[in-house]
């Protein structure tokens, strides 16, 4: 019997279910003690609520929507089993493609699901609340990929959103800060609601989306004018944005007072935020995410139905056959590489204005490169690479989810989540990715 | 020539210098509209530099253009398109992931404001090809398409640009005979219609057939016209190499023995999942020369690096001299007797930073006598050398020179060179002499059938037919990676063999 890709994901698959279900029966089966009504695990139950976003704002404890009770020990044997049996099934059938990369995902979803099933047991879980985390703390990935996308259908390998976006978090804070103490002074006006005051806070976004463009017209420089091997010139990027930023916030940030004191407010979109479920998964967002929702559609049309779009994606491809047909191949390289950028900087102002209000070092936490797995998992598309944020910030959402129960997994083990499956997908499990043909070659006559 | 007659393209004492070579040298010549205009010559005649000249590629050192008579200055091709000149290279300039229609367009897009008018500009695309007679579908995406139909696409791209001077630079080294013909009729066509083509080859038979006239170069210069009606094969090759040179290959009747190589079910698939390799079967039997004809990229490199190792297998078997080689690494299935001239001549055949002598040594140096314990036995490798160059007729300023700084011709002969002088049951020759002078042609044809004689199996795979049919004993043919027919030379006519290359099998009873 050969070793196949198939069979090798198989065996992964059945290891994974197995560790899983000897956890989680270990991890109950301690409980028992402590709780005395629960006599065996087959008595644990996890609760998932859809709570009634409309009438909880007139009564925070009103009855949920729904309330499904689930058998935790007996969901989870049954989830794994069908891992198992699949699994199995892959290793003894040896299919040559096509079953590798559905399984895989199942793989990955169902166990995310059977943690967060283990992690509420004996306890329940507020499905909207979890799947909203996910859309939120997907917006700065899903918007790095993007930047990736423009930069590489182009030709050019992006490798420094990461600082790219930390640089633009820094400036994009700073430039918030600034400007409230240059309008309002000492305080905020009275009008202020809760502390929100729009300029100062579209100043900021500006400034991040300026300060990701000016680092993105460094790389352009260095790649396209001066033939700098790619990857290197991105981890300058990167290795500098560190410094730069680590400077100017202990020389500055640090000891600047600004009245300002919270970052871009919550903005239910009115009815639409009231719908169970839906409502608060996508209708209840900071003005960044919603940013990000119409920049996934936009730049699938950009690419996609514009005259740009497809000379984007011809440069990228074949940049000799765009040149031949007058096409200036380095000219647009600089301007998609700086659009990148500037992409990048929108979701370095996620970082220091919507997710949280300040600037921290190395804030951005290697988000940059997580888009830009998922920009490969999206194949370069961006709805795809949308999903592929979404799946990494699933596996960041439930690791903030299961921190707030008293877990027995480790929390180290659950902030390496979202590493691990970057890893699975980048190893090229979910079917293999194709870049654009060009993409990191310099381009000369 | 009537004289009245303004031509569409006029070209005086072009010269172009580049390091060491003269590649163009006081070229003058004329292009009336309606004409076809064929350039002969061999590969670094200077056939491309002339042509890369016009299109606006490269910068000439003197000389003049004229088009319809006016002084024209080409900086880059979209000079020359805006001109009234196209060209299609011998690589398209096509991008795979693209459709036919985005190809065509990209570059002078038909649009509203930014955004692209795609169902007008497929209408369009649409109407060009029938009024050329050039099919091609408008939405297919280039890279699933054969390569016949993609030069029509490129040859559209041009007309969409409204040219009326169009370049074809060896357009049927990647045809099948059947498409090359067709492409025929299409350049007739647009001549036809008042187009003015350039038409560069350095297949003899082609010119005969669709040329109007015909220009020789030679070493960079005119050296030559001759009117197709009337010039002979022999004249035009005496014209284009200089000397009187034999078209065919002296060989007698092969006398084959046993089976040497057996080739048993090969399947493979590539990273996409497209199958490469269906099913191949052949034998290859001592003192014959077995061709495998095809259009290039139908599975012929990875059959060949099958054989050599190169590539994994995993289904198939190979054999021999009796003994199952299947995925045995490539060392030892060359020390079993396997002498093999790969087709990426610059790639897998040498290594260019090195020295002419290290070449010569490269799949015996860890063996005596070019080893003597832990260090190099340096007089046996410069006698090696020594012997091998001279025997081999490179022509070289010296041993130690290196193998990248040789012409084409010169580096297949040092590959031969090394890969001759084994002990050896099995040639492998892939594409052998693809872009070299004529005199090393005859002289690598020479040696294949030489070893042919001296009783080892030969495989040649060849994209040029006119070399297989002049070599081989017996004819296989590729398409899609399967073997569509072995046919004995006797039987393997051009128009058989090309059907076989389309992927027409032939039916016993008609249709």
């Amino acid at each position: 019997m050969k070793f196949t890709r198939a069979r090798g994901v198989g065996l992964l698959g059945i290891f994974i279910a197995i560790v899983l279900i000897f956890a989680v029966n270990n991890s109950l089966g301690n409980k028992i003690t402590e709780k005395s009504k629960i006599q065996s695990i087959w008595d644990f139950t996890s609760t998932i609520r859809i709570p009634d976003s409309a009438n909880m704002k007139v009564d925070p404890k009103a009855p949920p929507v729904a309330a499904i009770e689930l058998p935790t020990m007996i969901t989870i044997s049954l989830i794994c089993g069908a891992l198992v049996i699949a699994g199995g099934t892959l290793i003894a059938k040896n299919p040559e493609r096509g079953w590798v990369a559905p399984y895989m995902s199942s793989v990955i979803a169902l166990g995310f699901f059977s943690i967060l099933l283990w992690a509420v047991a004996n306890n329940s879980v507020d499905l909207s609340d979890t799947l909203s985390r996910v859309v939120r703390l997907g917006t700065p990935i899903a918007i790095g990929a993007l930047a990736g996308i423009v930069c590489e259908r182009s030709g050019v390998v992006n490798i420094g959103i990461e600082g790219m976006m930390l640089t633009a978090a820094c400036f994009g804070y700073a430039a918030a800060a600034i400007s409230a103490r240059a309008i309002y002074g000492d305080a905020l006006p009275e009008s202020a609601v809760r502390g929100v005051v729009w300029m100062p806070l579209i100043i900021g976004i500006l400034g991040a989306i300026v300060t990701g463009g000016m680092m993105a017209a460094l790389h352009a420089w260095l790649s396209i004018r001066f033939k700098v091997d790619q990857v290197i010139s991105g981890t300058v990027i990167n290795i500098m944005a560190v410094g730069i930023t680590g400077f100017t916030r202990t020389n500055f940030l640090l000891k600047f007072e600004s009245p300002l004191r919270t970052g871009l407010p919550q903005m239910p979109l009115g009815p639409l935020a009231d719908i169970p479920l839906l409502g608060p998964i996508l209708f209840d967002h900071k003005p960044i995410t919603y940013l990000m929702i119409l920049m996934v559609f936009g730049l699938n049309f950009f690419l996609f139905r514009t005259v740009w779009g497809l000379r984007t994606r011809a440069i990228g491809e074949h940049p000799k056959a765009a040149d031949t047909v007058g096409i200036n191949v380095n000219r647009m390289r600089y301007r998609n590489v700086i659009i990148g950028g500037m992409i990048a900087g929108v979701a370095g102002a996620w970082f220091s204005l919507e997710g949280s209000f300040g600037f921290d070092d190395g804030m951005t936490s290697g988000q940059g490169f997580i888009s830009l797995a998922a920009m490969i998992f999206g194949k370069w598309n961006p709805i795809g690479a949308f999903g592929g944020s979404l799946l990494f910030s699933s596996a960041d959402a439930l690791q903030l989810k299961v921190q707030a129960y008293s877990f027995d997994l480790p929390s180290q083990f659950m902030q390496m989540l979202p590493y691990v499956v970057t890893l699975i997908v980048l190893a090229g499990v979910i079917g293999r990715a194709r870049p654009p043909a060009a993409s990191g070659k310099v381009y000369e006559k | 020539m009537t004289a009245n007659v303004v031509p569409a393209l006029e070209v005086r004492n072009i010269t172009k210098q580049f390091p060491g070579v003269l590649a163009n040298d006081q070229i003058s010549f004329t292009l009336l509209p309606g004409e076809i205009h064929a350039f002969l010559g061999e590969n670094g005649a200077g056939k491309s530099t002339l042509m890369n000249i016009l299109y606006g590629l490269y910068d000439p050192d003197q000389g003049e253009i004229l088009i319809n008579g006016e002084l024209a200055k080409i900086k880059n091709p979209a000079d020359a398109i805006r001109l009234g000149l196209g060209m299609v290279h011998q690589e398209y300039a096509l991008v795979d992931t693209l459709t036919v229609t985005e190809n065509i367009i990209l570059g002078t897009e038909l649009r509203n404001g930014p955004i692209l008018n795609a169902k007008e500009a497929s209408q369009r695309v649409r109407e060009l090809s029938e009024q050329y007679g050039l099919a091609v579908p408008p939405d297919a995406i280039v890279g699933d398409l054969p390569v016949g139909v993609q030069q029509r696409v490129e040859i559209l791209k041009a007309l969409y640009r409204n040219v009326n001077m169009l370049i074809l630079d060896e357009p049927t080294a990647v045809l099948t005979p059947q498409e090359a013909d067709d492409l025929f009729r299409v350049m007739r066509e647009l001549a036809d219609q008042g187009k003015a083509l350039i038409f560069i080859t350095h297949k003899l038979r082609e010119v005969r057939e669709v040329a109007d006239r015909i220009t020789v170069l030679r070493r960079g210069k005119v050296v030559g016209g001759a009117d197709p009606k009337t010039a002979s094969e022999g004249q035009l090759a005496a014209l284009m190499v200089g000397r009187d040179v034999v078209l065919k290959v002296d060989k007698t009747a092969a006398n084959p023995g046993d089976a040497v190589l057996k080739v048993r079910n090969l399947k493979l698939r590539d990273d996409r999942g497209l199958t490469v390799l269906d099913d191949v079967s052949l034998d290859v039997h001592a003192g014959e020369v077995l061709g495998i004809a095809g259009v290039q990229g139908n599975g012929q490199t990875e059959l060949v690096e099958a054989i050599t190792g190169l590539q994994h297998l995993p289904t198939g078997s190979i054999e021999l001299l009796g003994k199952d080689i299947t995925n045995r690494p490539p060392r030892s299935i060359t020390e079993q007797g396997v002498a093999y001239i790969p087709e990426d001549r610059k790639g897998t055949g040498l290594v260019l930073g090195y020295s002419i002598r290290d070449n010569l040594v490269l799949s015996t140096y860890y063996k005596a006598p070019f080893t003597k314990g832990l260090t190099f036995n340096d007089a046996a490798i410069d006698e090696n050398a020594k012997e091998l160059i001279e025997t081999f007729d490179v022509r070289t300023p010296s041993a130690t020179t290196t193998a990248g700084s040789l012409s084409g011709g010169n580096q297949q002969k040092i590959i031969v060179a090394r890969e001759f002088t084994r002990e050896n049951r099995l040639l492998i020759a892939s594409q052998p002499t693809r872009g070299i002078d004529v005199g090393s042609i005859e002289f690598i044809h020479n040696q294949i059938i030489k070893q042919r004689d001296a009783g080892l199996a030969v495989l040649l795979v060849s994209a040029e037919l006119d070399e297989i049919l002049s070599l081989a004993d017996r004819v296989a043919v590729m398409y899609h990676g399967k073997i569509v027919g072995i046919l004995p030379i006797a039987e393997a006519t051009r128009e058989r063999v090309g059907l076989l290359m389309a992927g027409i099998q032939e039916q016993p009873n008609g249709k």
